[in-house]
């Protein structure tokens, strides 16, 4: 009974390690197969010889790249990073502390601020375009015509995905009796946001960051609409003159945010364990009581 | 041991409403320096909320509190120097135990040396020095609890909160860690507020025990005053078990089934009452071949509780408990008849036309 028993679950737990390695299999070729298609072709000289002359020469483009970080960026690459930065910095000093604020202070509001959070999911970027047109021609006219002003319009883009990310972080603590713990022992509220909260919901800050990165690395709409050359404009023009450099930067772009997915999974993932017991010296006669 | 170094606190009239619920209806209660005094009652009684006004956590609608003669009423909780142990195990996940009970310190601005000194020392004192560099899930749930004492002591407070912190905690580990509370308590002689739902905790290890029902005090006296000369029904209902008994009110004592008791009011008037009695005055006797009368039952029931026995007995129109030595009990068992002696204690009587049952 017992072996017939084994026999069964041996043959449950294979069928299930195929269907794993199958699904993981399609999975990576449905995106390796693109990206490694688009290797192929920006390592290809026009006669069909193996070349890296479209990486090299991504640098011999000014709109795409140059060393000037700074509150004007003139190239497309540097304006995208900086504003994938600002965004995602922006996005966490509005949304962290509001939403500890709601949990602790405001729980009633939690839904309403779900639903605000939520709402831009439901309309079309070229929707909010129209919208965010006629303020773009004001903040053009009367304070800066800066790319880096695209930063109000990618927090509102990117708030749906931060906020369920982080969501599902300040689900995991219990923030108010953290919050209260602290306030108890004499932490400010800033104290009680930049040393309790924050470490306690880093993982979800990471994602919350990683996923405003990405969406503003490949954001096209509202900047091409509004006239803004960031990378996406910038590849699409540079696909029109020299396909090989434009795939070229498609393809480190994404090995870009798989970077900071790997980066994620090391920083995030690191288990707790206790430090070395030596570090302390005293020790007391009740001390290893389990109770 | 005992050397008593708290600040006495006063809670004057303090009032604290949610909308329409009144949470807290005018509590006073004062704590005088180095006392523990436990809050006890039932689930939305207001015990948590005084708690909770205290450390500051809350604000107060109408009323005033005073610690060492300072008025705080109006401070934020990170300014009271309050120390708090909560219901639900608070550590910062984040940190390990040492780093949890320096944190106060941290934000008092000690030095990083004096405040691991300082850290280990009241970690010492709740016998956890070993487990000093564990985290949070890497400690039973009564190790966590004494962590967050330490924490909570470590910053030196002029008061001690303790809001429900055992009840998390299994039956065993709730009794040894109620034990090494008190003992912490009188060995630092820090004002304590301990709240509780469990009277056997509070009776356990409070010196003045606070009954509370719909934001108000009911009685504040002794564990010993508070079980055996309840102030009022609730408080006799509430803390331990009571036997409700009907009878008749005469000249200052209760007739109840031809057996006299003195009340504790005297001045009562007469007129049909119900007693509320203590199982334990309530002893059984059988001698051979019982004959029918008003105080002799069948025993239905009988509770082994260790040392004592709890014995229900069945009048016919109502059953009793007798709370005996267990070596009594066991001459009784279920099915025997029993003859009920009252013991002539003074008893608090209830006008309303209650169910003549146990509870």
């Amino acid at each position: 009974m017992a072996v017939a028993t084994r026999s069964v679950q041996r043959t449950r737990w294979i069928k299930l390690q195929v269907f794993r390695y199958i699904t993981f299999a399609a999975a990576a070729v449905f995106f390796l197969v693109p990206i490694g298609a688009m290797l192929e072709f920006s390592t290809r000289g026009n006669t069909g010889e193996r070349t890296l002359a479209y990486w090299q020469s991504i640098f011999s483009y000014p709109d795409l790249i140059d060393f000037n970080f700074g509150p004007a960026p003139d190239a497309a690459i540097n304006a995208s990073l900086e504003l994938a930065l600002i965004t995602s910095v922006v996005m966490l000093v509005l949304l962290v502390p509001t939403m500890v604020w709601v949990r602790l202070k405001l729980p009633h509001l939690s839904r309403l601020v779900e639903f605000i959070c939520l709402l831009p999911l439901t309309i079309p970027a070229i929707v909010l375009v129209v919208g965010l047109f006629p303020m773009y021609i004001w903040l053009g006219t009367n304070l800066s015509d800066s790319i880096l002003t695209l930063a109000f319009a990618y927090v509102v883009l990117v708030l749906p995905y931060c906020y369920r990310a982080l969501d599902a972080g300040l689900g995991g603590i219990d923030v108010k009796t953290l919050s209260e713990a602290a306030r108890s022992l004499g932490a400010s509220w800033f104290a009680v946001m930049w040393r309790v909260i924050v470490p306690n919901i880093s993982n979800a800050i990471l994602n919350a960051t990683l996923l405003s990165v990405a969406l503003v690395l490949g954001e096209y709409t509202i900047a091409n609409n509004l006239l803004y050359n960031n990378l996406q404009v910038e590849l699409v023009h540079l696909g029109r003159a020299n396909a090989g450099v434009s795939i070229a930067v498609a393809v480190a772009s994404l090995l870009f945010a798989f970077l900071l997915l790997v980066l994620l999974a090391f920083i995030g993932g690191r288990p707790r364990r206790a430090r070395p017991e030596a570090a302390t010296a005293l020790a007391g006669p009740l001390a290893a009581s389990q109770t | 041991m005992t050397e008593r170094s708290g600040v006495e606190v006063r809670l004057e009239n303090l009032v604290r409403r949610y909308g329409a619920v009144t949470a807290l209806d005018g509590l006073s209660l004062t704590l005088a320096p180095g006392e523990l005094v436990a809050l006890l009652g039932p689930s939305g009684c207001g015990k948590t909320t005084a708690l909770r006004l205290l450390a500051g956590l809350e604000e107060a609608d109408e009323g005033r509190i005073v610690v060492a003669g300072k008025d705080v009423t109006g401070l934020p909780a990170n300014r009271r120097n309050i120390g708090m142990v909560f219901q639900a195990y608070s550590l910062f996940p984040h940190m390990v135990a040492w780093e949890n009970v320096a944190f106060g310190l941290q934000m008092r601005r000690v030095g990083t040396a004096e405040r691991k000194k300082r850290a280990l020392e009241t970690l010492e004192l709740v016998g956890l020095g070993r487990l000093a560099n564990r985290y949070a899930n890497q400690l039973s749930g009564g190790q966590q609890q004494r962590v967050a004492l330490a924490r909570a002591l470590a910053i030196r407070p002029q008061v001690l909160l303790l809001d429900e912190p055992l009840s998390a905690l299994d039956a065993k580990v709730r009794a040894r860690l109620r034990d090494e509370i008190r003992r912490i308590q009188l060995e630092v002689g820090i004002t304590t507020l301990f709240v509780t739902h469990d009277q056997e905790e509070a009776l356990a290890i409070a010196d003045r025990v606070g009954v509370m029902q719909a934001g108000k005090l009911e009685q504040l006296g002794s564990p010993v005053m508070v079980y055996s000369r309840p102030a009022t029904p609730f408080v006799a209902d509430f803390v331990g078990l009571t036997n409700r008994i009907k009878g008749i009110v005469r000249g200052g004592a209760i007739d109840i089934r031809g057996a006299s008791i003195p009340l504790v009011d005297p001045t009562s008037a007469d007129g049909p009452a119900v007693a509320l009695i203590r199982p334990e005055a309530v002893t059984l006797t059988s001698d051979g071949a019982m004959e029918a009368g008003p105080l002799v039952g069948t025993v239905i029931a009988v509770a082994f509780l260790g040392a004592t026995s709890r014995v229900t007995v069945d009048l016919g129109d109502t059953t009793v408990l007798a709370q005996v030595a267990t070596s009594a009990a066991s001459q009784n068992p279920a099915g025997s008849k029993v003859r009920l002696t009252l013991r002539p204690d003074p008893v608090l009587i209830q006008r309303e036309e209650a169910a003549p049952t146990a509870s």
